[in-house]
C-alpha cells in the first residue's frame, strides 16, 4: 500500500486559488466523463438483452393444435363489493396482505376503497 | 514483611487517577477531558437518538478510550513519526508494532485502507443495482451529485486547507463514509477523525438536510410527478454487471480499483447465486466485524490535542456546505432531466444521487408522497442512489490520481 501525502508537489501541496479552481472544474468533469461512459456501455448492454429476450420470446413454437377446450362452470358471481380477485405473482398471501395495509396507509385511504389488480416481486 | 502502603501507594501512583491530579491537566490535559466530555455527547446521540448508531457508538467510544489518561491504547506520535519523511520509523510497520497498543494494531486496517474496502464489499453484497440496470440515465444522477465534492474542495482551499486536506474534506460531499475514510488516511491522515465523525453525522442528519433543499429547488408540480414502471432486468444481465463496472472503472481511474473491485465482488457474491454463503458472510459477519474495528480505530484518532482546534470547526461547517451542495447538484439534474423527458421523470430521485444508501432514496420517497400520497418514488431513487455510490468513488479516485503523487 503507498502513502502519498508526503510525495506529491509543492504547488498542489500548497493549491492556490486559481489552481483548486480548475481542479475543482476538472473533476466534477471527470466524474460525468466517467459515469457518461459508464452509462453507455449500460444501455449497450441492456438492448443486447433486451433484443435476446425478444428473440427468444418470437421463437417461442406457437401452440400446435388447437386444443379442446373442455367448458368449465362460470365462475361464481362476485359478493357484491368485491373488488374481484388478486394475482400473487412470487409473493405469499402474507405479505401481499402486509403491503396493501402498507400502501392503503400511506395513501391514507381505507383498504376496502382501493382495488389491488396483482403483486409481483420485482427481481 | 511486603509493605501494604507502598503496593497501595504505588497503585494509586500508577492510576489515571493520580495522573488527574498530578499536572495531567494543566499539561494539555485538559483537552482529553473535554474530548471524553465529547465523547459520551456523541454516546448519547448514538445510543438515545439513533444516529448511525452501529458505527457512532464505536467512534465514540474509540474516541473516550484514546483520551483517557495512561490507557496505552493509541499512540499518536507514533503514526506521526510513520508520516514523517525524516524519521527512521517512516512507513515502518514495524516500528508500530514493537511500541503498538490495541487501538494502534486495529488503525493498521484504516491506514492499509482494508476496511473501508471491506465495507465496500459488504455494501456491493447488500446493494440490488437493478433501478440502476433499468434505468441507466439515473447513472447521471449519481453524478450531477458530486458537485458538493467539488465546491467543498475548493471552499476548504479558500479556507487556507492543503490540497490534499481539501480532497479528504470535499469527498464529505459524497456522503459516502467508507470512500472518505479511504480517501482521507491516505491524504490526511491528520483529519481522518474529524472527517469521519462529520460525514457519518451528517449522513444520519440527511432526512432534516435534504427535504428543505428539495421543496425549495423543485416545484410542487414536479414533485407529483409519477413515474412509469422501469423494465425487469435479467439474472444474467446482473452478473454480468459487476464484472463489465470492475473493468471500465478500473481501467479509467485505476486509483478506483480497491473500492470499486471490493464494491463489485460484493455485488457478485450476491447475484451469482452459486456464493450464497460468501453474500451472507460479507454481508453480515465480515461487515459487523469490520464495523467494530473501522469505528473504534477511527475514534481513536479524536485525540485532543489535534481534533481541538478550528480546523474541526472549518470541516464541520463545509461538511454541511458540501451535503447541501451536492444535493443541489442532483435536484438540479433532476430538473433537467425532468424538462428534457418532458415531465416523465420526477426531480426529486436527484437528491437521492448523493451516496447514503438507502437513507437518500427514502427521503426522495418520502417527499414525494407528502405531496402525492400515492406516488412510490423508492425504486427510481434507488438507481440514483446506487449511482451516487459509484460517482463518489470515482471523484476519490480523481482527486487521489491528483492529489496522491
Amino acid at each position: 500500500m503507498m502513502f502519498l501525502a508526503a510525495t506529491i508537489p509543492d504547488h498542489l501541496q500548497n493549491i492556490s486559488f486559481g489552481n483548486a479552481a480548475v481542479v475543482a472544474l476538472l473533476g466534477y468533469c471527470v466524474v460525468f466523463f466517467g459515469i457518461v461512459l459508464l452509462m453507455c456501455v449500460i444501455t449497450i448492454m441492456g438492448k443486447i438483452f433486451v433484443a435476446k429476450a425478444n428473440k427468444a420470446k418470437a421463437a417461442a413454437p406457437a401452440p400446435a393444435a388447437p386444443v379442446t377446450v373442455t367448458p368449465v362452470a362460470a365462475a361464481a358471481p362476485e359478493a357484491p363489493g368485491s373488488a374481484g380477485q388478486l394475482k400473487l405473482h412470487d409473493v405469499p398471501p402474507k405479505t401481499a396482505a402486509m403491503l396493501m395495509a402498507i400502501v392503503a396507509d400511506q395513501m391514507g385511504k381505507p383498504l376496502n376503497e382501493l382495488r389491488f389488480i396483482s403483486i409481483k416481486e420485482v427481481k | 514483611m511486603i509493605n501494604v502502603g507502598e503496593i497501595l501507594l504505588d497503585l494509586w501512583n500508577g492510576s489515571g487517577f493520580a495522573a488527574l491530579t498530578q499536572g495531567f491537566l494543566s499539561q494539555g490535559g485538559w483537552q482529553n477531558l473535554l474530548m471524553i466530555i465529547i465523547a459520551c455527547g456523541l454516546l448519547y446521540l448514538g445510543i438515545v437518538k439513533k444516529f448511525e448508531p452501529l458505527l457512532l457508538v464505536g467512534i465514540a467510544f474509540g474516541c473516550l478510550l484514546s483520551n483517557l489518561p495512561l490507557g496505552g491504547l493509541y499512540h499518536q506520535e507514533l503514526w506521526d513519526a510513520f508520516m514523517d519523511a525524516n524519521n527512521p520509523a517512516y512507513h515502518s510497520y514495524g516500528a508500530i508494532l514493537r511500541e503498538a497498543g490495541l487501538i494502534d494494531i486495529f488503525y493498521i486496517g484504516v491506514k492499509t485502507s482494508l476496511y473501508p474496502c471491506l465495507i465496500f464489499m459488504g455494501v456491493g453484497a447488500m446493494t440490488d443495482f437493478g433501478p440502476l440496470l433499468s434505468n441507466p440515465k439515473s447513472l447521471l444522477l449519481g453524478a450531477a451529485a458530486q458537485l458538493g465534492v467539488f465546491v467543498a474542495f475548493f471552499g476548504a482551499v479558500l479556507l487556507d486547507f492543503s490540497g490534499p486536506q481539501a480532497a479528504s474534506i470535499g469527498i464529505i460531499g459524497g456522503a459516502d463514509g467508507p470512500t472518505a475514510i479511504f480517501l482521507t488516511s491516505q491524504l490526511a491522515p491528520e483529519l481522518l477523525g474529524a472527517i469521519a465523525v462529520a460525514a457519518y453525522s451528517y449522513m444520519a442528519l440527511i432526512p432534516l438536510i435534504q427535504p428543505p433543499i428539495m421543496n425549495a429547488l423543485t416545484s410542487a408540480k414536479d414533485r407529483r410527478i409519477k413515474m412509469v414502471q422501469t423494465r425487469q432486468v435479467s439474472k444474467t444481465e446482473k452478473i454480468i454487471f459487476p464484472i463489465v463496472v470492475v473493468i471500465f472503472v478500473a481501467l479509467l481511474l485505476p486509483d478506483t480499483a480497491p473500492l470499486i473491485g471490493c464494491l463489485m465482488l460484493g455485488n457478485l457474491f450476491k447475484e451469482t447465486g452459486v456464493t450464497d454463503r460468501l453474500s451472507d458472510t460479507v454481508q453480515n459477519a465480515l461487515m459487523n466485524i469490520v464495523t467494530i474495528l473501522l469505528s473504534t480505530a477511527v475514534g481513536a484518532t479524536m485525540v485532543g490535542s489535534t481534533f481541538l482546534t478550528t480546523n474541526t470547526l472549518k470541516i464541520v461547517v463545509l461538511g454541511v456546505v458540501a451535503f447541501g451542495i451536492s444535493t443541489a447538484g442532483g435536484l438540479l439534474g433532476g430538473n433537467v432531466m425532468c424538462k428534457l423527458t418532458r415531465g416523465k421523470v420526477n426531480p426529486l430521485i436527484g437528491s437521492a444521487g448523493v451516496s447514503a444508501v438507502p437513507m437518500a432514496a427514502r427521503v426522495a420517497n418520502t417527499v414525494g408522497q407528502k405531496n402525492n400520497p400515492s406516488n412510490f418514488l423508492l425504486m427510481h431513487a434507488m438507481g440514483p442512489n446506487v449511482a451516487g455510490v459509484i460517482g463518489s468513488a470515482i471523484a476519490a479516485g480523481f482527486l487521489l490520481s491528483v492529489f496522491g503523487g
